[in-house]
C-alpha cells in the first residue's frame, strides 16, 4: 500500500528517546504495583524525526498562509502574526486559571475591555467570552432565551423559528437546549418568507414562540431585506430574536444588531476578529445581549469591582450574573483567543474596523459580477461579504459543484464551501474576505472562468480532478464501512 | 494601514465593475436609519504600540515564570518541549480550517488520526474523536451519548462528588433543558455510595481518575456493578497519569473523557485547552464531533478523511445529538506533537517525576506541625492538606514569598474548609519543594 507519509508509529523504533527530562532529585516513593499499567503504545522517535514528520504533514495542507481560501461562511482572512506572539507572552501563556484575582488583573483588564468592545461593536449591553466556538455561543443564546421565558412564567414558549437557509448548528442547538425547531421557507429573493413567518406567529401559535434564530447577512450572503418586519413580528408574538453572527465580517461599522432590535447574538472571533482557525479550532463564540438577557449571561463575567483613580488601576473580578444559565466550560473561555481578538481590535480602532466590512463586501461583489455570466447566480443582487452561485451547467449535466471544487485545487486555490446553503442546488458559497488583493481575486476569477470552459470542452478534467494534490479523490464509503480509526499498533494492542 | 491591501485606484476599478460609486453604496438593504453607526472604540495603535500595551497587561499577572506554582485543580504546569510550539506555528497547520476537502488537508487529517491513536493507546479505548472544547464539555457530551445508548429511556446520571466541580457545573448547564436527573455529587458520597444509586433508570455513572483530590480510588469492582445495572461507566482521566496508571479500558470504562491540557498545552489562563473523548467500538457511531478514518484514494494510496459524517449537525440538523462544529483542533495537534516527542518513555518519566516529587512534598509537609496531609488513599501528583489557618490567608503569605499555593477546597466542599489541594509536577525542583515546606512552617507557626 502506497502512502504519502508514514505514520509516526511507522517510524517508531523500540528504545528510541525523544525529549529528555531531569533525573529524579527527591527520594523515590513506592508505587503500588496493582495500580500500574504494563505498557502504553506510544511511538518512540527522535526529536528530529518528529520535526520532519510534522513539517512533512504540514506541507500537505492548503492554508491561508499559502494561498487563497474562499471558504464561504468561514471568513478565512489573514491571521496576523502579532496575534500569535501576544498570546504567547509569558504573563498570559503561563498564567494559572485559578490564580487569585489579585494576580490576574492584567488578564481580567484585557477581558473586560474586550467584553465592552464587543458590546459596543454590536450595539448590545453585555458580552460573555465563555463560549468556545460559534456553536457554543448559539447554545448559550438559546438557553438564555429559554430561561428568560421560564423566569417570566411562560414555560410553554418552546418553539424556535429557523429559516431553511440556516447553518446546521442552529437547529442542532435548539434540540440540545430542549426546544423545538420550526423551519421557515425563504422567499424568491432569498429573504425569509414574511408570510410564513406571520403565519407561524399568528393566533395561538404566538404563545408557543420562544424566539427566532436568523443569520445576518444570511447564508446566501444577502442582507435580509425585511429584517425590521421580522423583528417586529417575532417581538409582537412575545419571542426574542437571536442573530447568528457568523457573518459579522459584513457588518462591522455598517449596522449594530442590537440597535436593529436583536436581543442576543454570538460572534465568531475566529472569523471576524482574525483568530486562526487552527485546522478546526479553537475559536471563541462570544455572546452579546441586550438589557433583557443581561442577568442570564453564561459566566463568570469580568466586572469592574472598584473604579480606578489617577494613581491606581481599577480592580477587576470574575462574577456570575444573577440568573446565569451557568458555566459553559471550565475556567474562563478560550482566553488565548481573547488576547488575539483584543490585539486585532486594538490595531484597527473604529476606523479600521469600518474598513474591514466595506472591503470584504467589495471583494465579494467584485467576484460576483465577474462570474455572473459564466455561472448561474440565483439571487443576483448586491451581496454582503459572500455570495452563492450554482456549480452546475444545464448543458453539461455530469459536472457538479464537487467537480468544480476539486478542479480548483489544481489551480492552487481552496474550494468554496460546497452544497451549502441547502436551498441552492449545487451551491458554491464564495467568501473572499477583505485581506485579499485585486490580483488574487483576478486569478481566482480567471481560474473559475477557465474551469467553466473546461466543463464544456473537457468535462473529464473536472470529474477526475484533482490531478495535482498529494492524494486524489478518496474512497469515503470504504472509510465509513471499514472504520479504521487508529494506527495499526494501537489497533493490535486493543485486540490483544 | 492594517491588513487591507487595496490601493485607491484598485478600489475605484472594483467599485466601477460592481456598478456603484462609493463603498457606502454597497449596503442598500441595510435600513438607512441604522446604517453606518458611530463606533466608540479607541483609535488604532501601531504594531509596536500594541505589543507594548499587551506586554504591560501580561506583566500585570503573577505567572509561572515568576512564581513557583503548586496549584493544579484541573490546570497543570508541565514542561513543554520547544518543538511543540514550533510545529503549532507552522502556518500550514494553524491557518487551515476543518479538513472538509481531504485532498488538500492530508496534513491535518493524518495528524488528527495519529492523535486519535495515542488517545486510544492511553485510555484503552477503541476510538477517539478530534476533540471537544475542554474536559468539562467532553464530560457533558458523554452524558448525551449515554442518554442515547440508553435509548432516551434511562434519565439518571450519577456523578461522583470527586469530579472537578466546574465539570459538574458544565454538565448541569448542558442538560438543563433535557429532563435529566443528575445525582450523586451533592454530598460526600464515595464509590460504594454511588453504586447504591444505580438502578434501571441509570444511563451512566462517572468518576474522575485520579479524582479531583488527586486520589486513586479502588475501581476493581465498579465496572461490573455499573454494567450489571445496564449503565455506562465513564472515566474523567488525567491523560498524563495514564502513562503510568492502568488504563480506564482495563478498569472497564465504556467512555473516557478528560482534559488534554497536560499534554503540551500551557496554562494559558484556562484556555484554549483540549477536551479528549474516547469510546469503545460498540458505541463509536454515537460519538459527536469530527472523527478521522483511514481509507484509500482512487490510486490505492493510503489517505485520511473525516468519516461517519452523517452524525453531524451540518447534515443531521435538528436530529443531531450535538451542535459541535469548530473544535480545538490545533490543541490536538499540540498534544500529538507532545506525545510524539516525549514518546513512550518520556511521558512515563514525566508522570513518574510528578509522582515521586508529590510524594516527597506530601511527606515533608505532613511532618510540619499544624499541617496534616490526607494519606489514606494512593495519589498521583495532587494531595489534600489540612492547614492551621484560612487558605486565603495562607496563599497570600505564600505569594509574598514567591509561591502560588494550593487550591482552596473549602470554596467547593463545605467539609473541606481550611484544606488546600497542592499539586507538584516535574517543574518543581527539590529546592523549590523544600522552600515551600519551609515557608509553610514559618507561616503556620
Amino acid at each position: 500500500m502506497d502512502s504519502a507519509i508514514p505514520t509516526i508509529y511507522d517510524i517508531s523504533v523500540p528504545g528510541r528517546h525523544g525529549s529528555k527530562l531531569p533525573d529524579v532529585d527527591v527520594p523515590k516513593s513506592d508505587m503500588p504495583a496493582d495500580l500500574l499499567r504494563a505498557d502504553v503504545r506510544l511511538p518512540e522517535v527522535s526529536e528530529l524525526q518528529v520535526v520532519r514528520h510534522f513539517v512533512d504533514l504540514s506541507e500537505l495542507n492548503h492554508a491561508i498562509d499559502k494561498g487563497f481560501y474562499p471558504l464561504g461562511s468561514c471568513t478565512m482572512k489573514y491571521n496576523p502574526k502579532i496575534n500569535e506572539d501576544m498570546a504567547r507572552l509569558a504573563g498570559f501563556a503561563h498564567l494559572h486559571p485559578l490564580a487569585d484575582e489579585s494576580g490576574t488583573q492584567g488578564a481580567l483588564a484585557l477581558m473586560y475591555e474586550l467584553q465592552n468592545w464587543l458590546a459596543e461593536i454590536s450595539g448590545f449591553k453585555g458580552t460573555s467570552l465563555q463560549p468556545a466556538a460559534g456553536a457554543q455561543g448559539e447554545f448559550a443564546g438559546i438557553l438564555m432565551i429559554r430561561n428568560y421565558h421560564l423566569d417570566r412564567g411562560e414555560p410553554q414558549r418552546t418553539t424556535i423559528l429557523v429559516p431553511n437557509s440556516a447553518h446546521g448548528t442552529n437547529p442542532a442547538t435548539c434540540t440540545m437546549a430542549g426546544l423545538n425547531v420550526k423551519e421557515l421557507p425563504s422567499d424568491q429573493d432569498g429573504n425569509v418568507d414574511l408570510e410564513a413567518l406571520r403565519a407561524a406567529c399568528a393566533g395561538d401559535n404566538a404563545k408557543t414562540i420562544a424566539g427566532m434564530m436568523i443569520t445576518v447577512p444570511n447564508t446566501l450572503g444577502l442582507f435580509e431585506a425585511h429584517i425590521l418586519e421580522a423583528l417586529e413580528i417575532v417581538h409582537a408574538a412575545g419571542g426574542l430574536m437571536y442573530m447568528d453572527g457568523a457573518n459579522m465580517n459584513a457588518l462591522l461599522g455598517v449596522v449594530k444588531p442590537g440597535e436593529l432590535g436583536f436581543d442576543v447574538m454570538h460572534y465568531n472571533l475566529h472569523k471576524t476578529f482574525s483568530t486562526p482557525h487552527g485546522g478546526g479550532g479553537p475559536g471563541c463564540g462570544a455572546v452579546a445581549v441586550g438589557e433583557k438577557l443581561l442577568p442570564f449571561l453564561p459566566g463568570p463575567l469580568v466586572q469592574m469591582i472598584e473604579a480606578g483613580t489617577d494613581d491606581e488601576a481599577p480592580l477587576y473580578g470574575l462574577r456570575m450574573p444573577e440568573k446565569s444559565i451557568g458555566r459553559l466550560k471550565a475556567f474562563h473561555g478560550n482566553f488565548g483567543m481573547h488576547v488575539r481578538a483584543y490585539t486585532y481590535i486594538r490595531m484597527h480602532g473604529a476606523e479600521g474596523l469600518k474598513r474591514i466590512a466595506r472591503h470584504a463586501v467589495l471583494n465579494a461583489n467584485y467576484i460576483r459580477v465577474k462570474l455572473q455570466n459564466a455561472y448561474h447566480v440565483p439571487y443576483n443582487r448586491i451581496c454582503g461579504h459572500e455570495f452563492v452561485m450554482e456549480g452546475h451547467f444545464k448543458d453539461v449535466p455530469d459536472v457538479h459543484a464537487l467537480d468544480i471544487s476539486k478542479r480548483l485545487m489544481d489551480y492552487g486555490i481552496h474550494p468554496p464551501t460546497n452544497y451549502f446553503p441547502l436551498i441552492v442546488p449545487e451551491a458554491l458559497l464564495i467568501e473572499p474576505t477583505e485581506t485579499e488583493d485585486k490580483a488574487t481575486l483576478d486569478e481566482f476569477i480567471a481560474a473559475m472562468l477557465k474551469i467553466a470552459q473546461e466543463a464544456h470542452e473537457t468535462p473529464e478534467l473536472l470529474t477526475s480532478a484533482p490531478h495535482s494534490t498529494p492524494v486524489s479523490r478518496l474512497d469515503e464509503v470504504r472509510a465509513a464501512k471499514q472504520l479504521v480509526l487508529c494506527c495499526s499498533p494501537v489497533r493490535q494492542a486493543a485486540s490483544d | 494601514m492594517t491588513y487591507i491591501p487595496h490601493t485607491d485606484a484598485e478600489r475605484q476599478q472594483m467599485l466601477a465593475a460592481v456598478g456603484v460609486t462609493t463603498m457606502e453604496d454597497l449596503f442598500p438593504d441595510v435600513p438607512a436609519k441604522y446604517r453606518f453607526p458611530q463606533l466608540n472604540i479607541p483609535a488604532a495603535l501601531s504594531e509596536l504600540e500594541t505589543a507594548a500595551e499587551l506586554l504591560a497587561l501580561s506583566e500585570a499577572n503573577e505567572h509561572a515564570q515568576d512564581f513557583a506554582v503548586f496549584r493544579g485543580a484541573g490546570a497543570y504546569h508541565h514542561f513543554i518541549p520547544s518543538v511543540v510550539n514550533h510545529m503549532l506555528l507552522r502556518g500550514e497547520f494553524y491557518t487551515a480550517y476543518t479538513p472538509y476537502q481531504p485532498e488538500v488537508s492530508q496534513g491535518t487529517l493524518q495528524a488528527i488520526f495519529e492523535y486519535q491513536s495515542m488517545i486510544c493507546a492511553l485510555t484503552g479505548m477503541d476510538a477517539a474523536n478530534a476533540s471537544h472544547y475542554d474536559g468539562a464539555t467532553s464530560l457533558a457530551e458523554a452524558v448525551t451519548v449515554a442518554l442515547d445508548v440508553g435509548r432516551q429511556k434511562r434519565r439518571k446520571i450519577i456523578l461522583s462528588p470527586a469530579i472537578h466541580p466546574q465539570y459538574r457545573a458544565v454538565v448541569r448547564t448542558y442538560h438543563q433543558g433535557n429532563d435529566v436527573q443528575i445525582v450523586g455529587d451533592g454530598g460526600r458520597a464515595d464509590l460504594s455510595d454511588l453504586i447504591t444509586m444505580l438502578d434501571e433508570n441509570t444511563a451512566m455513572l462517572a468518576v474522575q481518575y485520579p479524582n479531583f483530590f488527586g486520589q486513586i480510588d479502588d475501581y476493581k469492582t465498579l465496572a461490573e456493578k455499573v454494567h450489571n445495572a445496564g449503565a455506562l461507566l465513564v472515566f474523567v482521566a488525567n491523560p498524563l497519569a495514564l502513562a503510568l496508571l492502568k488504563s480506564p479500558g482495563e478498569l472497564g470504562a465504556d467512555i473516557v473523557v478528560g482534559e488534554g491540557q497536560p499534554l503540551g498545552i500551557p496554562l494559558g489562563y484556562g484556555g484554549p485547552y483540549l477536551g479528549y473523548f474516547a469510546i469503545r467500538n460498540a458505541y463509536v457511531r454515537k460519538i459527536a464531533g469530527r472523527i478521522v478514518g483511514e481509507t484509500l484514494d482512487k490510486n490505492g494510496k493510503r489517505a485520511y478523511v473525516m468519516t461517519l459524517r452523517p452524525r453531524e449537525q451540518d447534515i443531521k440538523r435538528e436530529k443531531a445529538s450535538s451542535n459541535i462544529c469548530t473544535n480545538q483542533g490545533l490543541m490536538a495537534l499540540a498534544a500529538v506533537v507532545y506525545m510524539s516527542v516525549m514518546g513512550k518513555q518520556g511521558l512515563k518519566q514525566a508522570a513518574e517525576l510528578c509522582y515521586h516529587k508529590a510524594h516527597y512534598a506530601a511527606q515533608q509537609i505532613n511532618s510540619v506541625p499544624g499541617y496534616s496531609v490526607e494519606l489514606s488513599k494512593p495519589f498521583f501528583h495532587e494531595f489534600m492538606v489540612k492547614c492551621p489557618l484560612a487558605i486565603s490567608d495562607l496563599n497570600n503569605a505564600l505569594l509574598e514569598r514567591g509561591f502560588i499555593g494550593g487550591y482552596d477546597l473549602g470554596a467547593d466542599y463545605a467539609h473541606l474548609k481550611d484544606h488546600m489541594l497542592l499539586c507538584v509536577t516535574e517543574m518543581n525542583s527539590k529546592d523549590e519543594i523544600d522552600a515551600l515546606v519551609a515557608a509553610l512552617k514559618e507561616i503556620g507557626s
